[in-house]
């Protein structure tokens, strides 16, 4: 004989569409979304009222050129924002749905709720992660998206160039370019794992994502450091750029495994944490 | 009470943070052992001024600065390595490989070479009566050392290494001397004839002078110590110190007046030739007996692959073993990406392990190369992929590709002087990204001639050296023409590989060019794929800023014949040790799997076993006891049951522990001790008896950006309940929320969001209500129909558990009260009989004095004053009235008489005088 009330099952609670369906009403939501869509629209613009006056701009070295061929075809464009998204604004964007999801509950006084029904906790916390996870996904896919389409309007339907390696045939280069988001988005989980382990340890949702951001920055930073040797290998940003390397033919794959492992490794680490944490803690918000 | 603040301020050491604290203790007293603790060598190393005798008679003393390494770890005898350094090094910029060689297990001895650093002195260019010799006595001295292995007394078990003069001093040895038992030169020369006056077109005609790298090679500009593959350039310090002739700084008389010949006419005379012919191992090559491993730069303009090639060939022809390997560096390209400093320092171990130290399998003669895959995304390097192919193929490669190129014949200028001259190499730079590209490689307008290919159809392996055949026309009968290959991509951008280019001079030449024969032109050898689509491009120019043009300006015509002949080898990818990390990313993986279905499984939760004592009672509370971390107790011991029917009123002043008690009710903590049944069923985190509790703690709980009605649908899709199941009629109807029930609940009032949080808490209607504080922030009408409707909802079986502070909400709403006080019940009953009249009244006399004295005259049990007017009597059963009538008959006033009741009584006494919370213990 079940203990529980008429229709309970723990297995059933908090559904996925219900946790879906929660994230999906909120402004944030829509917000990150938006401008998701709405980036490779201003970059289009930038582009076509910016005018010809090109100064050197040889920041990325061998790389820097992605600037130079973003205007080349829809395939290019694509890359270039990604190329520009990757560095902040995608993990700003990641560390807002995965370290806001379980802080604002505790900040709206809903999380005891959620747990008094009974979710167990780590169910709770599976499907929040999960959405989460979709979440920042989506963003990924449809920056990706919007781009494609909006610069392959406006550009053509060309080769992916890269001044790195010849030319890529379109249907290959849509292929590279999948793999690129696919890094980029095992490379985000590091920064989504960091983000959800403060979200659960804090009630405050913006000291959350600020603070995932923040330690995000500073492993950024010490990277650049190259007196530090080989101890930047282990910076969680370290591999981030490793994806540049798919561009090149043969496709330089070194480094982009290297980056997965780091970043797999990294956010099994800080989810187990914050399970961890979450599923022994007294919830007192 | 400042003693008392200070330890507040210092966390208490709970087990839980002594252990974290030691833990990480631990850890940072590891690291910092580990980063100060000095590394532990192998091998002991010592310097010592050697002095041997050596020249042409054998007789001259020179001093050499020489180091000894010698493995610490050694049974018996150990093999010899002599390491010798590049032009302008000492014996400290072969450290590195020395200790890495020593580290293997050989004894290695490193020296200054004459006429550099701190030997004795002048430079005679790996001549063999000087540098050569003094490396045969070298040989002697290892062969003193008890600690060296030997073949035959006086000849000791060596092997030779070497990179540029180091090189050349290796093979040279190996050919002058035969003691030398493997020899493995790097990046070094065959021909200083052909590498200084180099020739591609196959004539006899002498070659153009390649005046930066002599210059460099010769010039005391101040350059800093080198490493294996470095600068050329001596120290200043030496130069500055050279004795004798300031135009030869430590050069010998011979070599300097060499240079200086060849600098001046840029053609060399018979001595010249003579002295650079002495110093090339070209001579030796047919007594080398020692296996060689012949490493040599694909990105080297002053010793190209050819003459690595042109050892191998020699070497070979005895039969003594050669091997041969290119590497993506050289001379300009530095020691090239790691993945070929890892192979060719492979090649050397696997190469002196058998040969000299008599370990391990025959290493294969097997020809090994890299050709770049292009940048590193993340150090802005190189990336290359090795391959390898069962036989050197020479520079022919093993199969040949035609590639047809055109153009019209056409007129070149040669500038006087060579000035504006067109740029292929920087020599001596070293290591640029851009050097071994050649990308910034630029050609003057007019002068130089292009002939284009069509785009290759199919992607082209180029191993080796190409060929193109050139027909060329010049008014005065000579021409000096530079010959280059360039891969152009789709995009028009033209990379020259390595920055290699073909000088060629040529005489007897017609004046028009319809009368020229082709010649054949060998390009120098590279490696690179023409991917599909990209174009050859052959550009014949006048000038180069690496070689001495001739001075008088000319204009030469020439014409490319269509085919340029492309040499291919298609080896076999060397496997990337890297690769090993994929399998570590499937790993990683497919422990996470394991470990999550192992923690999946643990995790299980089977329903604890219910006590079957309590399976109908609501709510049982035992022996319950909460201390948080910090080692506050909130909660002492609380016993309580709550009965079906019953509407329990926990009560108690703010801070008494109401509130911790109900966040164990809902499973938000864990008790320290005690338990709480629900139904038989001890309440923990998640325990699906929560399921049949319905709560409100701490204030309401909505997601803002919904309507209320919005929030109660989310919640119960939350529960994963049926919605039949949700009664949200009788719950809207409770919450009396009427239209506002569909605005946003941020908008809401504080009784708003009460009421809709006494709705959410009853959905469902579950069989035990747990509310906190419920008619916090309702207006009066509110809370008397919320008393109603608590005590309807406790019919039918169903029981509720009220906190509150108020004595008046728990008297009115509830059927039992628990008074709890500082985390322990101070009273618990039926409310009737804990409200019940006490034997006890309050008096409002206007006389306390008189009055008590009345009292203490009648049968009371005591008389307490309390405030200045009011008296306190405990009645002891006498009737009010006689006790009223008493006092009016003694002329005393009674203002008021008012019973008191128990609770209050309990109440006041424990709580009253100290409103303040258990949280100010």
């Amino acid at each position: 004989m079940s203990s529980a009330a008429t229709g309970y099952k723990a297995s059933a609670t908090l559904p996925l569409r219900a946790e879906i369906r929660r994230q999906a009403t909120r402004r944030r939501t829509h917000l990150a979304l938006g401008f998701m869509v709405l980036l490779p629209l201003i970059i289009l613009l930038a582009f076509e009222f910016g005018g010809g006056d090109d100064d050197d701009n040889g920041g990325g070295g061998a790389f820097g050129s992605l600037v130079d061929l973003a205007t080349s075809g829809g395939l290019n464009f694509a890359l270039f924002s990604i190329f520009v998204s990757a560095g902040f604004l995608l993990i700003v964007v990641v560390a807002l749905f995965c370290g806001d999801t379980v802080a604002s509950e505790a900040n709206w006084g809903s999380l005891r709720y959620l747990l008094a029904i009974p979710v167990p906790r780590a169910r709770l916390l599976g499907v929040k992660l999960v959405v989460a996870l979709a979440y920042s996904l989506t963003a990924l896919l449809t920056l990706t998206t919007t781009a494609l389409l909006v610069g392959t309007l406006r550009y053509g339907w060309h080769p992916l160039g890269s001044t790195v390696a010849a030319e890529i045939p379109a249907g290959e280069g849509v292929l590279r370019l999948l793999a690129i988001v696919g890094y980029l988005a095992v490379t985000l989980l590091g920064v989504a794992g960091l983000a959800f382990l403060l979200s659960v340890l804090t009630d405050a949702a913006l000291g959350a994502v600020g603070g995932a951001v923040l330690l995000w920055i500073l492993s950024s930073i010490l990277d650049q450091i190259t007196a530090l040797g080989s101890l930047r290998d282990f910076l969680p940003t370290h591999f981030n750029d490793a994806w540049l390397g798919l561009l090149s033919t043969p496709m330089q794959t070194d480094d982009v495994v290297k980056g997965a492992i780091s970043a797999v490794c990294y956010a099994t680490l800080f989810w187990s944490f914050a399970f961890y944490r979450f599923t022994r803690k007294d919830v007192t918000s | 009470m400042r003693a008392l603040k200070l330890r507040r301020s210092v966390p208490r050491p709970t087990r839980r943070r002594v252990i974290a604290g030691t833990l990480i203790l631990v850890l940072v007293a590891a690291l910092v052992t580990w980063a100060v603790l000095p590394e532990r060598r192998s091998w002991t190393a010592s310097d010592q001024r050697v002095t041997v005798l050596s020249g042409p008679s054998g007789t001259d003393p020179v001093t050499l600065d020489t180091r000894f390494y010698l493995p610490k770890d050694r049974d018996g005898k150990v093999p010899a390595v002599l390491l010798a350094h590049g032009f302008g090094g000492t014996k400290n910029s072969v450290s590195d490989d020395a200790e890495s060689l020593a580290d293997r297990g050989y004894a290695v001895l490193t020296w200054t070479a004459r006429g550099f650093g701190n030997s004795g002195d002048q430079i005679h260019l790996d001549s063999p009566d000087y540098e050569v010799k003094d490396a045969q006595r070298l040989l002697d001295w290892l062969a003193a050392r008890p600690e060296i292995r030997k073949d035959t007394t006086g000849d000791p078990r060596v092997g030779v290494v070497g990179g540029s003069y180091g090189g050349a001093l290796a093979l040279l040895l190996a050919g002058q001397d035969p003691r030398v038992d493997a020899i493995v030169p790097l990046i070094t020369w065959n021909d200083l004839g052909t590498a200084f006056f180099p020739q591609s077109a196959g004539v006899a005609d002498p070659g153009v002078f390649k005046k930066s790298w002599a210059g460099l090679f010769f010039g005391n500009a101040s350059a800093p110590e080198s490493s294996r593959t470095g600068s050329l350039l001596p120290p200043q310090a030496e130069a500055a110190t050279g004795k004798g002739d300031p135009a030869c700084g430590r050069f010998a008389a011979d070599v300097c007046a060499a240079y200086l010949n060849m600098a001046t006419t840029g053609t060399p005379d018979d001595s010249t030739t003579e002295l650079l012919r002495r110093s090339s191992p070209a001579t030796v090559l047919d007594k080398i007996k020692a296996p060689t491993l012949l490493i040599q730069g694909a990105v080297d303009t002053l010793f190209p692959l050819s003459e690595a090639d042109a050892n191998a060939r020699g070497i070979a022809k005895t039969g003594t073993p050669v091997r041969v390997a290119w590497f993506t560096g050289g001379h300009d390209g530095g020691e090239g990406p790691q993945t070929d400093q890892d192979r060719t320092k492979f090649l050397t171990a696997q190469w002196l392990d058998h040969y000299v130290k008599g370990e391990g399998e025959k290493p294969p003669t097997s020809f090994t190369y890299s050709r770049v895959a292009g940048f590193s995304a993340l150090d802005r390097g190189l990336v290359t992929n090795g391959y390898s192919d069962p036989a050197y193929p020479g520079l022919g490669g093993t199969g040949r590709t035609e590639v047809g190129v055109s153009g019209p014949a056409q007129p070149i200028a040669n500038p006087p002087n060579g000035n504006p001259g067109g740029l292929s190499s920087l020599p001596g730079v070293g290591g640029q990204v851009s050097s071994l590209l050649g990308r910034f490689a630029g050609d003057l307008p007019g002068q130089h001639a292009t002939f284009d290919s069509s785009p290759v159809t199919e992607a082209i392996e180029v191993v080796g050296a190409p060929t193109v055949r050139l027909r060329a026309a010049s008014p005065t009968g000579t021409a000096t023409v530079f010959v280059k290959l360039f891969d152009v991509d789709p995009n028009g951008t033209a990379t020259l590989s390595g920055g290699l280019i073909a000088p060629v001079r040529l005489t007897n030449l017609p004046p028009d060019i319809a009368a020229a024969v082709p010649i054949t032109v060998t390009l120098p050898a590279m490696v690179r794929r023409i991917d599909t689509g990209h174009t050859v491009r052959v550009v014949v120019a006048a000038s180069d800023q690496a070689f001495l043009t001739p001075a008088d300006p000319t204009v030469y015509t020439v014409a490319v014949e269509p085919a340029v002949t492309l040499p291919t080898v298609v080896g076999s990818p060397i496997a990337n040790p890297q690769v090993v990390w994929r399998w570590v990313l499937l790993g990683v993986l497919g422990a996470i799997i394991l470990g999550l279905v192992v923690v999946l499984v643990a995790r299980r939760r089977r329903d604890a076993p219910p006590v079957e004592e309590f399976a109908d009672t609501p709510l049982v509370v035992r022996e319950l006891r909460k201390a948080y971390d910090d080692g506050f107790v909130a909660v002492e011991r609380v016993d309580f049951r709550v009965e079906r029917g019953q509407v329990v009123g926990l009560l108690g002043p703010n801070g008494a522990g109401k509130t911790t008690t109900l966040r164990v009710l809902m499973g938000l903590t864990m008790p320290t001790s005690g338990d709480a049944l629900v139904f038989g069923r001890p309440l923990v985190p998640g325990a699906p008896i929560l399921s049949r509790v319905g709560a409100l703690v701490e204030g309401p709980g909505f997601l803002p950006h919904l309507s209320g009605y919005e929030n109660l649908r989310a919640y119960w899709q939350a529960t994963g309940r049926p919605i039949e199941e949700a009664r949200f009629e009788e719950a809207l109807d409770i919450a009396g929320l009427g239209d506002s029930v569909h605005r946003r609940t941020k908008n809401y009032s504080h009784g708003m969001r009460q009421r809709l949080a006494i709705a959410q808490a009853m959905l469902g209607l579950p069989e035990l209500l747990v509310l906190d504080e419920p008619t916090d922030g309702l207006d009066p009408p509110q809370i008397a129909e919320m008393r109603r409707v608590l005590r309807r909802y406790a019919t039918d079986g169903r029981a509720v558990l009220v906190s509150s502070h108020l004595l008046a909400e728990v008297e009115q709403t509830c059927t039992h009260a628990v008074v709890v006080n500082k985390g322990r019940i101070v009273a618990s009953g039926l409310v009737d009989d804990i409200v019940g009249e006490s034997p006890s009244v309050q008096l409002s006399v206007s006389d306390v004095t008189a009055a008590t004295t009345v009292l203490e005259g009648m049968n009371v049990r005591s008389v307490q004053a309390d405030g200045a007017s009011d008296l306190i009597v405990d009645m002891n059963g006498t009737p009010r009235e006689e006790v009223v009538a008493s006092l009016v008959r003694a002329g005393i006033g009674v203002d008021r008489v008012v019973p008191r009741r128990r609770l209050e009584d309990a109440f006041l006494a424990l709580v009253g005088d100290n409103s303040r919370g258990s949280g100010d213990r």
